[in-house]
């Protein structure tokens, strides 16, 4: 509709209103620029949105926002608006600048329009409210929508590294002895790290041809019926490979919560600690710890 | 596809080559249940390393196989499952419960020498 030359627009005044509107709109915020930025860049300084930023920084980031916002009352696209939010969210989260900083500076630079338009219209209440309401209203809204999404993205962005970086840290599979495998679980335990953790483990067994596996859980902060669940099937695909599975460090509290809510783990072998743990592994596994000085006793016997 | 099975001393091996039909799974079940008698074998070693699919049947064919050698007298032990069956079968829920398991042939045979338990067994 934007589009429609003056010509068309003669016969359906109502569009061509709307668009000489929206033209006389974005002449008047160009106009005002200077004006509303200042008031802009005093008032979000003022709440401590800007903080974080030198002043050489705020003067070029409020001309931009100031001209992109203009540009997508002027052309109906968001494409800029876009990339810049997008852009802003990244170096935003970076720098420690909370999102309600950045929604808060946006939320004021919206008033400072709304009463910068409501004051040049005040005499004309039809163009006023045609004006704020039709035309600058759903451009703002858009915009601080953008703006949020683009917020939110960002940090679902940085959660999402955070977990794949903790999921690659975090399940090791370690040959103590020969066919004697190690696996420190630490960390919460959902579907995904299970599945995870139950390849590598199996791949391992595999690799290292182990016939015991001892799975320390004393870094698991809390286990219920799902994480036991996770767990049991972890020993139990581990058996179909022929190893067996010593399950350790399950504190009292895991004990307790787990009998109580009723998960039967009667099929486990569980120990309390890692080195009972290894200790009863070595004995499966056939080897026997001996101290270098009954070695020399028994040395000397014979 | 007839599976071949071995004897070897006081065992028999028995080594999947390719995927099974149901009936040739039956026939290999009623194959090695009499030949534990005729041979009078000790222990019996069932090889599935060939084997990327483990459906139901299959698994409760071959825990049929464990219990019945048992019930003749031999041990049973199944080797070479691969760590994505391992995977697939506990997801669902199929875990062949009470059958010794071993990594491989090697695994297997050293388990029944032992007169140990097999390696999956153990500790429970």
């Amino acid at each position: 509709m934007t589009q429609k030359t003056e010509g068309q627009a003669l016969g359906q005044p109502k569009d061509g209103g709307t668009e000489s509107l929206v033209r006389e709109l974005v002449a008047y915020l160009r106009e005002q620029r200077e004006v509303l930025r200042r008031q802009w860049v005093e008032q979000t300084t003022a709440k401590g949105y800007l903080a974080d930023l030198t002043p050489e920084e705020i003067e070029t980031e409020s001309a931009i926002i100031y001209d992109t916002c203009v540009g997508c009352l002027e052309t109906g696209k968001y494409d800029a608006a876009q990339a810049y939010a997008a852009k802003m969210a990244k170096r935003g989260v970076l720098r420690g600048m909370t999102t309600e900083q950045i929604i808060g500076g946006l939320a004021t630079m919206r008033d400072i329009y709304g009463r910068s338009l409501f004051q040049h219209y005040h005499h004309d209440l039809a163009r006023l409210s045609a004006a704020a309401l039709d035309i600058y209203e759903p451009v703002a809204n858009k915009i601080l929508s953008i703006v949020a999404m683009a917020c939110i993205e960002e940090r679902e962005r940085v959660v999402r590294q955070q977990q794949e970086a903790m999921r690659e840290l975090s399940t090791p599979v370690l040959q103590l002895r020969e066919g004697l495998l190690i696996l420190p679980i630490i960390g919460l335990i959902d579907t995904q790290r299970a599945r995870q953790l139950t390849e590598g483990l199996l791949r391992a067994i595999r690799a290292n041809r182990a016939r015991v596996v001892v799975m320390d859980i004393t870094g698991v902060p809390a286990v219920d019926s799902k994480v036991a669940n996770h767990l049991l099937q972890t020993v139990q695909a581990a058996r179909l490979m022929g190893a067996a599975v010593i399950v350790t460090g399950l504190s009292a509290e895991v004990a307790q919560t787990l009998v109580t809510i009723g998960v039967d783990l009667s099929s486990l072998n569980t120990l309390s600690d890692l080195q009972s743990g290894i200790e009863e592994a070595d004995r499966l596994v056939g080897y026997r710890v001996i101290t270098a000085e009954a070695t020399m006793a028994r040395n000397a016997e014979t | 596809m007839e599976v071949p099975i071995l004897k070897q001393g006081d065992y028999l091996i028995a080594t999947i080559q390719a995927a099974l039909s149901d009936a040739a799974l039956l026939k290999l079940r009623d194959e090695l249940v009499e030949r534990v008698g005729r041979f009078r074998a000790r222990g019996v070693v069932l090889d599935v390393t060939v084997l990327d699919v483990m459906d139901s049947f299959t698994t409760r064919t071959l825990r049929g196989i464990a219990h019945m050698t048992k019930l003749r007298g031999a041990r049973t032990i199944i080797v070479g499952i691969q760590p994505e069956v391992a995977f697939a079968m506990t997801q669902l829920g199929m875990t062949l419960e009470g059958v010794e398991t071993a990594l491989d042939l090697d695994g297997g045979l050293a388990a029944l020498r032992q007169g140990t338990k097999g390696g999956g067994d153990r500790g429970r």
